[in-house]
């Protein structure tokens, strides 16, 4: 389990940036991964829909339903792509991890990318960041500062900024905590398969039911982080709630 | 460092400023390419159904509309057209009983016509043959006496005689 990360520096003068080379390779993967289903299912359209076109009209339809479920469709309908982006290139990611990890010299290489707080993190932090800047858009600076920190009591004031940081962090640290813990754990039956012969019979089992429920996990959380995508912004662009 | 503690993550050793920029620029990217080239025009394609449908809804039901009004045209146009037969049959019955009756008529005076005249037929030939008779008679009568007599009577000093006599018969008879 002690895998160190492939890190690169790059040096820019007045900051350093960091870079976990596998969290690169492995978010690049993934979005190489959902443009490519995304892609070839929509290149033949039909007003007759067939086959792959069947399921990315149900996934945005699915979105669909989540923003409706929020707010209704007239503003909801800018954050859609958002949604659908979100919901696929997060569910990719987490599966990405489940049916291998690669080591290369002590070095992990492979795994999902959303299984690194950074990544997860950061789209939480994007996230939130589009909900206040579509909550000024929509509703001016005066309504959003009113709506956003000053409602329903003024007096909640400091547990209303609380709350941005607390979704913020929930937001991300949820999907993170998730991915990871399911890796970790499929990493630990892996190893006792790899220990010897009876491990090998005596982990088949939960190996197959540990798989089974982190494809399922994947999937729940990416809907999650969507479905709270979604609550956020729209607290912020709607005033009724 | 003590912030150091804070860091999550397999491995990492502090922050890793170039996988925030570079999960936040491949994601807009992804975002971006995906809004071009797939969910752009499967969206426009939606929609277009959701126009076609509403639209083909909207022609079903000004079709139906018309059937409708269709429909009730026909039915008066029928109905319009069984009256005008029931008048045309019966303007047709009534006629062929007027002709009826005017050659049912017609033929009675036809008969009754030619009866009177066969009739009067009869009458003018039963006077004939009776005249006929007389003047066979009052020859004979003249012949007969003639032979009887012996002598030459002439007919015609005679004949008022024997014309008496017979109406005189024809009287007693």
């Amino acid at each position: 389990m002690d895998h160190t990360s492939p890190e690169a520096h790059l040096d820019l003068g007045f900051m350093t940036l960091t870079f976990n080379l596998s969290t690169v390779l492995m978010l690049v993967v993934s979005a190489v991964i959902v443009f490519l289903i995304a892609f070839v299912s929509t290149r033949s359209l039909a007003l007759k829909p067939t086959g792959m076109q069947n399921f990315m009209e149900w996934i945005l339809d699915f979105v669909k339903n989540i923003i409706g479920g929020n707010m209704d469709w007239k503003t909801g309908r800018s954050f859609h792509i958002l949604g659908i982006t979100l919901i696929m290139f997060i569910a990719i990611s987490n599966l990405l991890g489940l049916p291998f990890a690669i080591v290369y010299n002590h070095t992990l290489w492979w795994k999902s990318p959303t299984a690194d707080p950074t990544v997860t993190m950061t789209l939480a932090t994007l996230v939130v960041v589009l909900s206040h800047y579509y909550g000024v858009k929509y509703q001016g600076t005066g309504g959003y500062v009113k709506n956003t920190y000053f409602k329903p009591m003024s007096f909640m004031f400091p547990l209303k900024v609380i709350e941005e940081f607390a979704n913020t962090l929930t937001l991300g640290l949820r999907l993170y905590g998730n991915i990871y813990a399911g890796e970790v754990l499929l990493g630990l039956i892996a190893g006792i398969g790899g220990a010897s012969i009876f491990g090998w019979f005596g982990m088949l089992i939960p190996g197959l039911a540990w798989q089974g429920f982190s494809i399922f996990i994947g999937f729940i959380q990416a809907f999650i982080f969507t479905m709270l995508t979604m609550v956020y912004i729209s607290h912020k662009v709607s005033a009724d709630h | 460092m003590v912030l150091d503690y804070f860091v999550l993550g397999a491995g990492a050793t502090g922050l890793n400023t170039g996988d925030i920029l570079a999960t936040a620029v491949i994601f807009l990217i992804l975002m971006l390419l995906l809004k071009k080239f797939a969910w752009g025009p499967l969206m426009d394609v939606m929609q277009q159904r959701e126009e076609l449908v509403s639209s083909e809804i909207d022609a079903a039901e000004k079709a139906r509309k018309e059937a409708q009004t269709l429909l009730e045209e026909q039915q008066a146009i029928l109905k319009e057209a069984r009256t005008e037969a029931q008048t045309i049959l019966e303007g047709a019955k009534k006629q062929a009983d007027a002709s009826k009756e005017e050659i049912v008529s017609a033929a009675r005076a036809e008969a009754a016509r030619l009866k009177e005249s066969a009739v009067r037929d009869i009458e003018a030939e039963k006077e004939k043959a009776i005249a006929a008779v007389r003047e066979e008679v009052v020859s004979l009568s003249v012949l007969a006496a003639s032979k009887v007599l012996g002598k030459e009577i002439s007919e015609a000093d005679n004949s008022a005689l024997i014309k008496e006599t017979i109406a005189k018969a024809g009287e007693a008879k």
